[in-house]
């Protein structure tokens, strides 16, 4: 719009050159380049609309979930009205124990107090029991004294940290899922501290999936750089087999490739038995190698190793073999042509492909599950069984937040210290 | 909450419209959906009262569908509003916590199931233990025990699972802390009817682990039912607890040179519980009340080795439908004095501690 101001005002003989009817060359061709802005943004809204449903909006969903925390807030209201102003260290008297009565009855009649009790017992083992049972038995009372009542139905209302934790779920949005997440808790006095030693999981599974998925990452290019380099240089007739050899086990199903690891790895597998038979060990020293790590890192490896291949290939295809001669006419060596010369011009294939790999692998799922045993597992199959076993959808929230988060901040390093310039995907 | 009801008052609306351009022709025709296990169970589910309820009923139409367990699905559709599966195959703690959530329909077990056929009232018919939520239907009960190789080795008792030195050999176990907790407390020595009141205190949980941590070098833990027959079967594992009916098929379908115990076997339900959300609920409920009388739980026997929950279905237990043998002897229920009922109370509120504990503990 101001454009038009400024030709309006600019009217006449001022050298602005115009189209037949008249109207500025520039302002003219603006609207054409708009016109096939327009066409081109139609074109790409379904893909839009898809992206936006599939995947901006469970995210910002998971997101939601990981700090939303409404039972408390929603169905026990009167006693947290009644709560204020608590000391928060001797046991709350009759007024909180009458809140607490009528939101439980409201809450069995509507079916909602077993919400409460759930989602406290994350906090706190034994909630649940101790909310349905109370549900169950004050239903039948009508009048107090209802701090007596209580405490008959169960002496862990006598228990100050019960009100505590209560207490602590006084706002609709809480941190809590998170704590739990990086191994953390608050305790009797409220404050933040590390979860019992017995307990604590979540750390080291973060920590050793971005482990397991770095040692893929690097196997995947000592293994994949070699074939990359064959399927450049070799005569085509050769390098088409190669590729084929390449893209059978990537168009092969996931769960055939990773049973047939197990075929082959289990103790009373193909590999063990060959190894026994040839007598390199004793029946009674068939070695385990799968069902534990050594499986899920050898099984994604293999399952990965396209993943890498591919960008390397398409990067390496495209230097000209006349830099290697060159660099030999010049004196080098072998070697030193090949680090001082190849290598550096694969940097793109061998970083787009680290990083395909490296993020495939932080969120590979069915693999572990399938050949991890105990010591295999990543931190994905945590998050799959807070979604269908526990329940807890909340902390699987808070689970795959950090798992994003930590993606997205290895992503900006990398990109602040190599550069996603150059990259090549394929 | 807003969209949910706009789009509820949409579909309300777009119902409508339907219903007038069709004039209301074939409003008889009920439908609707139940979901189960799949595989062998399912099986035995449709022989037993699926085919036969759709062949007395032609206006019924029974979409039967398989899921892997787990609630997942349930808490999705009735959070979307949008509520697919109106019956699901649950095992009991499932039922239990679906109803907490408030996912699950209660219903009356006088009321809504029927009487056994020799007239008692539901709630005398059924076992004791399989009456606990008002939410769970009971159908059969199965329990996990341990199958071994007979060839190799001759366990008796849970202690001999735990003997390495009486037993060599490799164990396969559940990586689940149920069950497991309570076998390493029996075989240390804890009377079965006093586990879960030893595994409430510290010192018991740290007991059990304790007595895991003697064999967890000789386990392999197994995740999906039909592992440990294979296990066994590989000669992986000498010893490995299993679901009865696995070992069942093992040793008697595929005669697999493994034996089973009773001894210590853990008992436990599964049955049906309808969605809250259903807009089926009176078709269900009449379908529930046939599939589960005394007579369909007793036929669902003849595919399946899973105890029917009804003590007036027992008498009426036969032969299997392809194997031919009597199969009152593969009951779990019949076995129930040499083994112990789940403690699913105990469950319901210590398994995310557990489940923790016992995670950290296999990852050390």
């Amino acid at each position: 719009m101001a454009i038009t101001g400024n030709i309006d005002k600019s009217n006449g003989d001022d050298g602005v050159m115009r189209t037949a009817d008249g109207t500025p060359l520039k302002l003219s061709l603006q609207r054409a380049q708009r016109r096939q802005k327009q066409r081109t943004f139609f074109l790409v809204v379904p893909l839009l609309v898809f992206i936006l449903f599939s995947f901006v909006f469970p995210i910002l969903n998971m997101l939601t979930r990981s700090v939303e925390d409404p039972q408390v807030v929603s169905y026990m209201s009167n006693t947290l009205d009644a709560l204020e102003g608590w000391d928060g260290e001797s046991l709350p008297g009759e007024p909180v124990f009458e809140a607490m009565a009528q939101d439980f009855k409201i809450g069995r009649e509507n079916k909602t107090i077993g919400r409460v009790g759930k989602r406290l017992n994350y906090e706190k083992s034994g909630m649940r029991g101790l909310f349905n049972k109370t549900a169950r038995r004050i239903d039948k009372i009508e009048t107090g004294p209802w701090k007596q009542t209580f405490l008959d139905i169960d002496k862990k209302w006598g228990n100050v940290e019960t009100f505590t934790v209560i207490q602590r779920h006084d706002s609709a949005y809480s941190i809590s899922y998170y704590l739990s997440a990086l191994d953390l808790k608050h305790n009797e006095q409220n404050e933040i501290v590390r979860q019992a030693e017995e307990r604590r999981i979540y750390v080291s599974l973060f920590l050793r999936t971005f482990g397991v998925s770095l040692v893929i990452a690097v196997l995947t290019l000592l293994l994949g750089f070699p074939i990359a380099y064959l399927m450049a240089n070799l005569p085509l007739r050769y390098s088409n087999l190669l590729m084929i050899l390449v893209l059978l086990p990537f168009w092969t199903s996931l769960l055939v490739r990773t049973t047939s690891w197990i075929v082959l790895l289990q103790s009373q597998g193909v590999i063990n038995d060959i190894f026994v038979a040839v007598g390199i060990i004793d029946e009674e020293e068939r070695i385990q190698m799968i069902f534990n790590m050594t499986g899920t890192i050898v099984a994604m490896t293999h399952i990965l190793l396209p993943f890498m291949v591919l960008p390397l290939y398409s990067v390496m295809r495209t230097i000209p073999p006349s830099y290697m001669r060159a660099a030999r006419s010049l004196g080098a060596n072998q070697f030193v042509a090949f680090v001082r010369i190849y290598l550096p011009q694969t940097v793109p294939g061998i970083s787009a492909g680290a990083i395909l790999v490296f993020i495939l692998a932080i969120g590979y799922y069915i693999t572990p599950a399938l050949v991890g045993g105990e010591t295999g597992q990543l931190i994905s199959n945590i998050i799959a069984y807070h979604m269908q076993r526990s329940l807890n959808w909340g902390l699987a929230g808070a689970l795959g937040s950090i798992l994003l988060l930590s993606v997205l901040v290895l992503f900006g390093l990398y990109s602040r210290f190599i550069g996603l310039r150059g990259l090549k995907f394929g | 909450m807003k969209i949910k009801t706009l789009t509820s008052a949409l579909a309300v609306a777009g119902f409508g419209v339907v219903l007038g351009i069709g004039g209301g022709s074939s409003a008889k025709a009920e439908e609707f959906t139940a979901v189960s296990w799949g595989g062998a169970y399912s099986e035995s589910q449709s022989n037993a009262y699926i085919k036969p309820y759709t062949q007395a009923n032609p206006d019924v139409k029974i979409n039967f569908e398989d899921y892997s367990g787990g609630l997942a699905e349930v808490r999705a559709q009735s959070e979307a509003g949008n509520v697919t599966w109106d019956l699901v195959d649950v095992i009991y703690t499932d039922a239990v916590t679906g109803c907490d959530e408030g996912l699950f329909l209660e219903i009356d077990f006088d009321d809504d199931l029927a009487r056994g056929e020799d007239g008692s009232r539901p709630t005398q018919d059924f076992l004791p233990e399989a009456l606990g939520s008002p939410c769970f239907i009971p159908q059969i009960a199965y329990s996990t025990t341990f199958g071994f190789r007979s060839d190799l080795v001759s366990p008796e008792t849970v202690a001999d699972v735990f003997d390495l030195d009486k037993f060599p050999g490799k164990r396969g176990l559940q990586k689940v802390p149920t069950y497991n907790l309570e076998w390493a407390l029996i075989a240390d020595g804890v009377d079965k009817d006093d586990v879960y009141d030893v595994l409430s205190t510290p010192e018991g949980v740290d007991r059990a682990f304790a007595k895991l941590d003697t064999i967890k070098d000789s386990v392999v833990w197994w995740e999906a039912g039909a592992q440990p027959p294979q296990l066994l079967a590989d000669g992986e594992v000498v010893i490995a607890s299993a679901y009865n009916g696995r070992l069942f098929a093992a040793i008697e379908e595929e005669k697999q040179p493994i034996a089973m115990l009773w001894d210590g076997q853990a008992l436990d339900l599964d049955g049906w519980a309808i969605a809250a959300g259903s807009e089926h609920i009176d078709a269900v409920k009449k379908f529930v009340r046939y599939a589960t009388d005394t007579q369909r739980l007793a036929d669902q026997a003849k595919w399946i080795s899973y105890g029917p929950l009804r003590k007036s279905s027992l008498p009426l237990v036969g032969k299997h439908a392809d194997l031919g043998i009597d199969m009152a002897p593969h009951m779990p229920t019949k076995y129930a004095d040499q083994g112990f009922w789940t403690g699913f109370d105990f469950w319901a509120d210590n398994k995310d501690e557990l489940s923790e504990r016992f995670n950290a503990w296999l990852a050390q």
